[in-house]
């Protein structure tokens, strides 16, 4: 049989998906054409569910060959049903520069048969209220992973149960005997648990209930690749198709074999097409709370770094202990960094910004273009509610404390800035609000600029309160 | 071949892909628009018995299209498989550059530090691991900063003496290096001459043995005349000087400091702002005064949650294109990780469910040093004594990769 290599994402050009579009430029699609909408398909932007005519009998054809084409090296594996239904993996590359990261980490905390049921809600709720707002946005977690402790099938379907009578969260059945992951489907199958796991002990009996109910399924085989690949390959040509990796996360003294098995796996999927390890991996940073007797704080610092460096090398689905915000907020943050499109531009269009409804008499603000900068302050003054004026002055899209040094922001690029952008007709004060950490440009700024300087604080967070004491400034 | 003509290859191969194997193992694909002769590969690509093809089964009837026209019966036993793990192996390596001089070797100090010298990816296979961990060097400035209480906590006694300083960052948090940051040269600052900042790195270099960083004011023309009084003073201890910027060649300052650097036998850092191409065009102008195989890059460590992304994508390029033969960026590489403090979430209170920020400062400098750790970086700058001992014990974990597997410990049953 002939060996044929897919085309990577990068390897596919607009080209390959116009020939199979319809070609009828009808614009269904919100594009001026179809080759511009085949440009965006191979650049991740947009997607071929988007095109409506394709989905219909006469395209069907080309609509197999597009799926194939664009299908990802490292399957979708779906589990929850609905609005909160979770997709993984859908990974195209190796590396983030190459190609935006498909599906970012979803991180399920687990809840186990023998908590008491005040604490077992108290989780529940924990995980449901936790929300961090980053550059305007909320950032959640997003998974139930349910853990057979006491081994009694009863036990564990009573978990499922107040579990599903208190949440619509997608859920993660753990245990690696079929009799109980079977009570616990029999209280949940319609909601489309992912089952944790299918081993070389149980895969006949575990494959077969994964069958019937037609749930995706870990397959775990943890320290031995070998018997991984022949799990997948054995339960692929049983007809289950809906699979996730699990490898093993070893931690403390193993920590190098979680990172190098990792990478093994995802680059056997990504340069060598390997149609076995083409599957999303599982990270279990909670193993971290077993085999130790340490305090429960260093548990915590080790879960806490383990999962940040299982994101980053290519875990697709997380499963955590700990629900210390402090614990969780740098894996929020850090999945959202790594899973932004690498191309996205590091800066903002320098210029002016207005915020609320400013007039002659509103503060003037300065910022740099660095987006991530930008961002952030554009958020704190929304928060606080202030009318006012930004200048965003192009740094080269580094950062205030990064420009300041580099002489990227300086006073006569303020001056200039202040000029081009004929901030003088705005307002008719002659006071400007800089940076905190921009503080030892305010001398010459004010020689440069003829205008008087106000030190901001050193964080965008302090503006509102900046605003509220000191605005309009009194001369002394 | 010339430089450029050797990248326009190593960018083939890579356009080439899994494909450039068949090349090589004799068996012909069919090149449209290339021309090639395999002699130049070969140069490129060692071939001795590095290079393994992973075998794909070729049994492909249980993954054909339309699974409904299959019928799928369970198989009587496991299908058995096996992995094969692939050694990479690439063209090229990453220089490797030693810090700090001994007596014998013209300086003062106790010991050296030698970074660099990878030739595989950081950390993508056990069988090519890094040969040499990677260093850690803690912050002293010579003047009061600002910063948060979870890092002056442990700086009480010793904040107005660099000296000091130095000493307990090396005696109390192992640090394997001092960077000594001249901040009150800076001519918006205090203004402090150069004698007065060669005087701090010498009683620096008196009070620790270890090897120095000397961090300037971000002055193009101060620095410059700081770094060559320091220099000349600390003849022949093999100083790192941080940093030489595009700033300084425009104000025509690049060429004394790299003079001055190479005269007196001293290493460089080059920062450029997250990109790839300043960092290549100030590297050429460095190599016209002053060694390749002495000069680091500093590619600017952004915070997590304020472009450590950036950061992060910019080291995996950078290394891979070195590797891949692109000889102007084939240095061993810097991390600010302090920058971690400047962002919010690292020191302000966040209210109780986030917790004390006494953790969560740490935590932020920690998981910017390991996913920099892992996009490949030789050299951090550090301060807080938790995340410097986090960053040492897993680097040491990952660099000393025991290969025997343990039991796993089973996390499904646990009682927690």
């Amino acid at each position: 049989m002939e060996k044929e290599h897919k085309k990577g994402i990068r390897e596919i050009s607009p080209i390959d998906v116009y020939k199979l579009l319809p070609r009828t430029n009808c614009g269904e699609c919100g594009e001026a054409n179809c080759m511009a909408f085949a440009t965006k398909v191979v650049n991740g932007e947009t997607s071929i569910v988007n095109c409506p005519p394709l989905y219909t009998q006469k395209y069907s054809k080309e609509l197999d060959k597009l799926e194939e084409l664009l299908a990802p090296l490292v399957q979708s594996v779906s589990f929850g049903t609905g609005g909160n239904a979770i997709t993984i993996g859908g990974k195209h590359v190796l590396f983030r520069h190459e190609f935006t990261y498909q599906n970012p980490t979803p991180i399920a905390i687990d809840l186990s048969d023998d908590m008491a049921p005040d604490v077992i809600s108290a989780r529940i709720k924990r995980v449901i209220d936790f929300s961090y707002t980053y550059i305007g946005r909320p950032l959640k977690l997003d998974s139930l992973a349910l853990r057979s402790v006491t081994k009694d099938p009863t036990r564990f379907r009573e978990l499922v149960q107040i579990v599903c009578n208190s949440c619509q969260i997608p859920l993660i059945l753990c245990s690696t005997e079929p009799d109980i992951i079977a009570a616990g489907l029999s209280v949940c199958a319609e909601r489309k648990p992912l089952i944790f796991a299918i081993t070389k002990d149980n895969w006949e009996t575990m494959g077969e209930l994964v069958l019937r109910y037609s749930c995706p399924v870990v397959v775990s085989a943890p320290g031995d690749l070998s018997l991984l690949r022949s799990l997948v390959k054995t339960l692929k040509e049983w007809g289950i198709d809906q699979m996730v990796l699990d490898p093993g996360t070893y931690h403390s003294d193993q920590i190098g074999k979680t990172i190098f098995q990792n990478t093994a796996i995802r680059k056997a999927a990504c340069k060598d097409f390997d149609p076995f390890f083409g599957y999303p991996i599982l990270g279990t940073p909670i193993s971290v709370w077993n085999g130790q007797e340490l305090s429960e704080e260093l548990n915590r610092w080790q879960e806490a770094y383990l999962a940040s460096m299982l994101i980053t090398r290519y875990a697709d689905l997380l499963i955590m202990h700990s629900l210390e915000g402090w614990v969780l907020l740098p894996q929020l943050i850090w999945r959202f960094g790594i899973y932004t499109d690498p191309r996205k531009p590091v800066s903002v269009d320098p210029g002016v910004r207005t915020f609320g409804n400013p007039d002659k008499n509103s503060p003037v603000l300065i910022t740099s273009n660095y987006a991530l900068t930008f961002f952030t302050v554009e958020s704190d003054i929304k928060t606080a509610k202030i009318d006012c004026f930004l200048i965003v002055i192009d740094t080269g899209g580094l950062s205030v404390e990064a420009a300041v040094a580099g002489r990227y922001l300086s006073a006569v690029k303020i001056a200039d800035s202040i000029r081009d952008m004929n901030v003088g007709d705005f307002v008719i004060h002659r006071y400007l609000i800089i940076p905190g950490l921009a503080a030892r440009l305010s001398g010459e700024t004010e020689e440069e600029t003829g205008w008087r300087v106000l030190v901001g604080p050193r964080d965008s967070s302090g503006i509102g309160q900046m605003i509220r004491e000191r605005w309009p400034p009194t001369e002394e | 071949m010339t430089d450029s003509e050797k990248a326009d290859i190593s960018r083939l191969i890579q356009l080439l892909g899994p494909g450039i194997l068949d090349v090589l193992s004799g068996k012909q694909i069919e090149l449209e628009h290339v021309e090639l002769e395999l002699g130049e590969l070969e140069l490129w690509l060692p071939l001795g018995g590095g290079v393994q093809v992973h075998q794909v089964p070729t049994d492909y009837s249980n993954l054909q299209k339309n699974p409904e026209e299959r019928k799928y019966i369970r198989p009587d036993s496991l299908l058995e498989d096996s992995f094969q793990l692939q050694d990479d192996c690439f063209p090229a390596k990453i220089r490797e550059i030693t810090l700090g001089a001994t007596r014998s070797e013209g300086g003062t100090r106790d010991n050296t530090v030698t970074v660099g010298g990878s030739s595989s990816l950081p950390f993508h296979n056990p069988h090519s691991l890094p040969p040499h961990p990677p260093v850690i060097s803690l912050d002293v400035f010579d003047t009061a900063v600002s910063m948060p209480k979870a890092l002056k906590n442990h700086l009480t006694d010793v904040m107005y003496d660099p000296a000091s300083w130095a000493k307990q960052n090396v005696e109390q948090y192992g640090a394997d290096m001092i960077t000594v940051h001249l901040l009150s040269t800076d001519p918006l600052i205090q203004d402090k001459s150069p004698k007065d900042a060669a005087k701090t790195v010498e009683e620096v270099l008196q009070a620790v043995k270890v090897p120095l960083i000397i961090g300037g004011c971000g002055d193009p023309k101060k620095d410059a005349k700081t770094f060559t009084e320091i220099a000349e003073m600390a003849e022949g201890e093999r100083l790192l000087l941080n940093s030489v910027t595009t700033d300084m060649a425009d104000a025509k300052t690049l060429e004394p400091v790299c003079t001055a650097a190479d005269k007196y036998g001293h290493c460089l850092l080059g920062f450029t702002g997250l990109d790839l191409n300043s960092a290549k065009e100030l590297n050429r102008r460095i190599y016209q005064y002053f060694p390749a195989d002495r000069l680091l890059m500093d590619l600017t460590t952004v915070a997590l949650g304020y472009g450590l992304e950036y950061s992060f994508s910019i080291h995996e390029r950078a290394r891979m294109a070195a590797l891949m033969g692109d000889a102007e960026l084939q240095h061993p590489t810097l991390s600010a990780c302090t920058n971690a403090w400047s962002a919010r979430e690292a020191w302000m209170d966040l209210g109780p469910l986030f917790g004390k920020n006494d953790l969560r400062g740490p935590l932020w400098e920690t998981i910017g040093g390991l996913t920099l750790l892992l996009a490949g970086v030789d050299l951090f700058l550090m301060m807080h004594p938790l995340a410097v001992s986090t960053l040492k014990d897993v680097a040491g974990k990952l660099i000393k990769h025991s290969h025997t597997t343990p039991d796993q410990a089973d996390w499904v049953s646990m009682k927690i």
